[in-house]
């Protein structure tokens, strides 16, 4: 387990600094053909305050904008906490706060930047359609979330790609308000430019779903691990995948945290989505046992 | 020969480098079990605190099983006392054993029983038992990546050299009723 979080610390550092590469790569481009040289330190600048601010407030964030409510250690969620609590102390991390949003739609996600400010929340309807077993297994995926700091990696990445995308939403805006007597880079360089601006957005995207698939499949396998009984997660995931409600508070900007994607009946490409299909997590997990 | 004691020179600096990293990994390892087993401590504490409650309770419905009170009393201040994992597992087994004789007295004793005190205090030592259960896992999960570390080769060497010795599991019965349901497909 250690192992994996220090590899995932390790990759953290590496695709920043790759992220970043790209980011400096793409602003020179794009300063060079529009002749302006403040677009990457201006998107730098904003990218940076962006970040920082989403380093520490992500998890408020995320659980305003989910309607989510801390629960008290009493009942009726004395067996929720308990389950927790037991789970936390398996995986050596101190106990995350527990939310409940109220929605019966089955789903739970976890958020904060490090497992000291770790928060776990759960649908009022995953507490009424999950056995305990079940339950046990959904929580010690959203642990490993947290265990592995992947909710930190996905931060950053969210970011970087949001840098990839404004720096090129710019760059297009600018050509197009651009005055056609400026003096400026020749034809060919501009179409250059505005490939790279079409395509950059969408690499970035693509891995950052890459990276987000992988860590569903970890936190999986890690959290299996911790209850020792893959088929209680497996058998959540079957039910959490069948049930035809829709969950009302998730958007984009959060659908890729739940521990399955609350979009259903929209099925996205493979390649397009931040989870991987959920035949095939019940069937590494069962495969576990 | 210039080069030779240079070649020599690296080929040292290396064995260096490599043999601080296993030193440190050890050093780690071991911090980690012993961190760990300050999770352990916290549970049993917990458990050492609830004792004396239960027992005034059980006494106030159950005068006359002196006997089983200082049995109780005694397994608990021998666990408090007791030293190294092996020897605290031990002492934790024999209060485990203690304290299921006082709930099956206090089966006889339906007052008992119906009072709110006592499930309350029942249901915190279910809980506290479950906690031990869990700290128990982190723990021997730890001590078990030391001792491979230990034991593997050519780590071993190191591990001889600065007197690394394999940590002890902490081992508790595992009562049949907390074991998983094995699902067959």
């Amino acid at each position: 387990m250690y192992k994996q979080i220090d590899s995932n610390k390790r990759k953290t550092a590496l695709l920043i600094f790759v992220f970043l590469i790209f980011i400096i790569g793409l602003g020179w481009v794009f300063g060079y053909v529009l002749d302006r040289a403040w677009i990457l330190p201006a998107a730098v600048v904003f990218a940076t305050f962006q970040a920082l601010l989403s380093y520490y407030y992500s998890d408020k964030i995320t659980l305003t904008i989910s309607h989510a409510q801390e629960v008290p250690r009493k009942e009726p969620f004395l067996q929720l906490h308990r389950i927790v609590e037991n789970l936390a102390i398996t995986a050596g991390l101190p106990k995350p706060r527990i939310y409940l949003i109220d929605d019966t739609a089955p789903n739970a996600f976890a958020t904060g930047r490090d497992p000291k400010h770790a928060a776990i929340a759960v649908t009022s309807g995953l507490l009424q359609k999950l056995n305990k077993n079940e339950l046990e297994g959904v929580i010690s995926h959203e642990l490993s979330h947290i265990g592995n700091y992947d909710i930190r990696l996905m931060t950053i990445v969210v970011v970087l790609y949001g840098v990839v995308a404004l720096v090129s939403d710019w760059f297009l805006r600018s050509l197009w308000f651009r005055d056609r007597e400026e003096r400026g880079a020749q034809g060919v360089l501009i179409l250059i430019g505005i490939a790279l601006a079409i395509l950059a957005p969408i690499a970035a995207l693509l891995i950052q779903l890459a990276i987000s698939r992988k860590r569903e499949y970890l936190a999986d396998a890690s959290g299996a691990l911790l209850t020792r009984y893959p088929e209680g997660l497996a058998s959540a995931l079957e039910k959490i995948a069948k049930d035809p409600e829709p969950l009302e508070v998730a958007n984009r900007a959060t659908a890729h945290l739940y521990i399955v994607n609350p979009f259903k009946g929209k099925s996205f490409a493979t390649l397009f989505s931040t989870h991987p299909p959920i035949e095939d997590r019940i069937k590494a997990l069962r495969q576990m046992a | 020969m210039i080069a030779l004691i240079w070649i020599l020179i690296a080929i040292l600096v290396i064995l260096i480098i490599w043999l601080v990293a296993i030193y440190n990994g050890l050093v780690t390892l071991r911090n980690r079990a012993k961190e760990a087993w300050s999770d352990i401590d916290v549970q049993l504490k917990r458990r050492y605190d609830l004792i004396p409650n239960l027992v005034e309770t059980v006494k106030g419905y159950a005068k006359h099983e002196k006997e089983l009170f200082e049995n109780v009393t005694k397994a608990r201040t021998a666990a408090i006392n007791a030293q190294g994992a092996a020897a605290q597992a031990k002492a934790e087994n024999a209060l485990t054993d203690a304290l299921k004789s006082i709930f099956a007295v206090a089966e006889n004793y339906p007052q008992l029983r119906a009072s709110e005190n006592f499930q309350k205090l029942q249901d915190e030592l279910t809980d506290t038992e479950n906690k031990i259960e869990a700290a128990r896992r982190f723990y021997n999960g730890n001590v078990r990546d030391l001792n491979i570390k230990i034991e593997k080769f050519p780590d071993s060497i190191i591990a001889g050299m600065f007197g690394f010795k394999p940590m002890e599991l902490f081992e508790l019965e595992e009562s049949e009723a907390k074991e998983p349901v094995k699902v067959q497909f």
